[in-house]
């Protein structure tokens, strides 16, 4: 299960960080994102990963999952998502402003938009 | 328990939101609110700092979770500084924002979002967590993001998209360290952090050293070490001047989060031994060295300005690298001295730039200045104390770093260093004003091509360029203050007793044993 969890999460981060190196916006846009998840995965790990305990305190258990990186994944969750909104909102500012999805904002050779 | 802790991030909070509710408002009254919040901030900030420098160190629990299970607040002498200092430059940016060339009409919702970044940056500085600090940083981040882009234009969005991206890599990072961290320790808490660390069995040793690296590597993106700070000329030079006079104080975010990670929660455990050397002090060197050169190259003041804040940054890093008291203190010294003056420097640069008209801060030769002489006046105390020469607070500060900073071997390279990029300023600096001052050409400029500034901002101004005078008169209590702070951060126990005492045995997690694999159900 470890290998199987460490293994996704260094692919997505991989693939993100391959992603965001890319000189278009738009795939810097997705870079981010899938570095999001990886992150999400890994915060929700580092409370161990765990198949027998509980989620809630109950009668006659002892001992019970690490709620914390439940509530750390939901707050990067949001802030993730709002900082993607905004990034995307940005890029088609500066697509409008400069006419290119080129994060240097100049027209250059290759790697445009499709 | 008081309430005061939170208020300084609570009444910016509340006064955007009532910013929000307001919208669509004459801007006088939005311009109040926001002058009354930051009013309102700054005297919760001086009562904090009165209360601090009394040795009393105050923790707010929120809701009134005990630590470390709950998010705290915590109130030293370091953090009610910073605070202070936030407040100090918020007012003279908003006179600028309101009373100089109407920067906060250009674009809606910017008292609001102004008002977010001060409950970010104040927030930054008091929290006790690092969880917290992370949402801090984020608050701030998306608050600078939208004052950065405010006002519109093809540069501020060029400049804003890469901004952006490379924080919330930062962030990314920020979060693999918080997870690492989390899941070696088992908490979050700066003080918890520090009573752990020293016990981390060897098989997590290397694990945890990551993790605080990571860590250490997003705030030093945030104050710009060298290979890390190359956006920052560009997005300084890029924003409208209110906001660049804001963003002075925001490289100090990482830097004082670096400074009190490194001292209060890795203190000299065994896990953080050698974590920075030899590389953070070569590379602090570094940037000074590049903030220098970068000033030469430099084709506008607020460039030019810009790479003054990339050489502070470098000068203070050095500063904590050398971690011990002496250093300490001229850093805290040096840190007032050096944000009030690079945020003055910036109204400056946005001043000379609406009395020029379409050449603005670019240093080519143009008309005579409107009011010259004031201005004039101005730059020199702004240009004296930024390069460090005597009478003014730079040279104390410098003086006081050069006596302090410096652990034996890194004597010579910190010296010569210092005292070149302090030679390299004052050439800059003086190149600029005969540009700008001495060598007109042609007549005054029309006055329709340029705007006054108008008496709210001249206040501003003043404000500012009284700044330096007054950090070298007041140069013993700012420095017996600074010297009080650095001795209670690296006693360490104040802190740690403040936080965790008297809360009871902490139940820790016993580890798992490892589950022996099961074969498929």
């Amino acid at each position: 299960m470890e290998t199987i969890v460490s293994l996704g999460v260094g692919l997505l981060m991989g693939a993100g960080a391959w992603l965001v190196l890319r000189p278009t916006s738009f795939s810097v846009v997705l870079g981010l994102t899938l570095m999001a998840y990886a992150i999400n995965f890994l915060i929700f790990v580092a409370g161990r990963i765990d198949r027998t305990s509980p989620p809630l305190t109950l009668k006659g258990t002892s001992g019970w999952a690490d709620p914390l990186p439940q509530a750390l994944v939901l707050t990067a969750i949001v802030i993730s998502f709002g900082m993607t909104a905004y990034l995307v909102a940005l890029a088609l500012r500066a697509l409008g402003d400069t006419g290119t999805d080129r994060i240097d904002g100049r027209a250059g050779d290759g790697d445009e938009r499709p | 328990m008081s309430h005061l802790p939170i208020l300084p991030f609570l009444v910016p909070l509340l006064a955007a939101a009532l910013l929000m509710l307001l919208h669509g408002h004459p801007l006088a009254v939005q311009r109040s609110v926001s002058m009354g919040g930051t009013l309102a901030g700054l005297a919760a900030a001086l009562l904090l700092l009165h209360q601090a420098a009394g040795g009393v160190m105050s923790v707010y629990a929120l809701g009134n979770w005990p630590p470390p299970y709950g998010i705290v607040l915590v109130v030293d002498r370091l953090a009610a500084l910073m605070v202070l200092l936030v407040f100090l430059l918020a007012v003279p940016a908003l006179l600028m924002a309101a009373g100089g060339g109407s920067f906060d009409a250009r674009g809606r919702h910017f008292h609001t979002v102004f008002q977010l970044q001060l409950a970010g940056l104040a927030g930054a500085f008091l929290t006790g967590d690092i969880f917290n600090l992370f949402v801090c940083f984020e608050i701030l981040l998306l608050a600078s993001y939208a004052l950065l882009v405010h006002g519109g234009g093809a540069e501020r969005a060029r400049a804003g998209l890469s901004y952006v991206v490379l924080n919330l890599v930062g962030s990314t990072m920020f979060l693999v360290a918080i997870a690492i961290l989390y899941g070696t320790l088992g908490t979050l808490n700066i003080a918890d952090m520090a009573l752990l660390l020293p016990a981390v069995p060897a098989e997590d040793l290397p694990l945890v050293r990551t993790g605080l690296m990571l860590l250490m590597l997003v705030f030093l993106l945030k104050g710009a070490l060298m290979p890390l700070g190359f956006w920052l000329p560009h997005v300084y030079a890029a924003a409208t001047v209110p906001v660049a006079i804001l963003f002075a104080v925001m490289t100090k975010v990482g830097i004082v989060a670096l400074l009190r990670v490194s001292v209060v929660a890795l203190g000299d455990a065994g896990a953080a031994a050698r974590l920075f050397l030899p590389w953070l002090p070569l590379l602090a060197l570094g940037t000074i060295a590049l903030g220098t050169i970068g000033a030469f190259a430099a084709r506008r003041l607020a460039t030019v300005v810009a790479h003054l804040v990339v050489i502070s940054s470098g000068t203070l890093l050095f500063a904590i690298a050398m971690a011990d008291e002496a250093a300490t203190a001229a850093l805290l010294y040096y840190l007032p001295h050096t944000t009030l003056v690079t945020g003055g420097f910036f109204l400056l640069a946005g001043a000379i730039a609406l009395r020029r008209g379409a050449i603005a801060d670019h240093l080519v030769r143009g008309p005579v200045i409107a009011g010259r002489w004031a201005l004039g006046f101005a730059f020199l105390v702004m240009a004296v104390a930024a390069s460090g020469l005597p009478p003014l607070s730079g040279f104390i500060g410098k003086l006081m770093l050069l006596q302090g900073a410096a652990a034996p071997g890194w004597q010579a390279a910190w010296w010569t260093t210092l005292l070149v990029s302090g030679l390299g300023v004052a050439l800059v600096l003086a190149r600029v004003a005969s540009t700008l001052f001495w060598e007109p050409e042609g007549h005054q400029a029309s006055a329709v091509e340029t705007q006054r500034i108008g008496p709210v901002a001249s206040l501003a101004l003043i404000l500012l360029v009284a700044a330096s005078p007054v950090l070298t008169f007041a140069a013993a209590p700012v420095s017996a203050f600074a010297r009080a702070t650095a001795v209670e951060l690296h006693a360490r126990t104040p802190y740690l007793e403040a936080v965790v005492a008297g809360t009871g045995p902490v139940q820790r997690e016993t580890r798992p044993t490892p589950e022996p694999e099961r074969t498929a159900p």
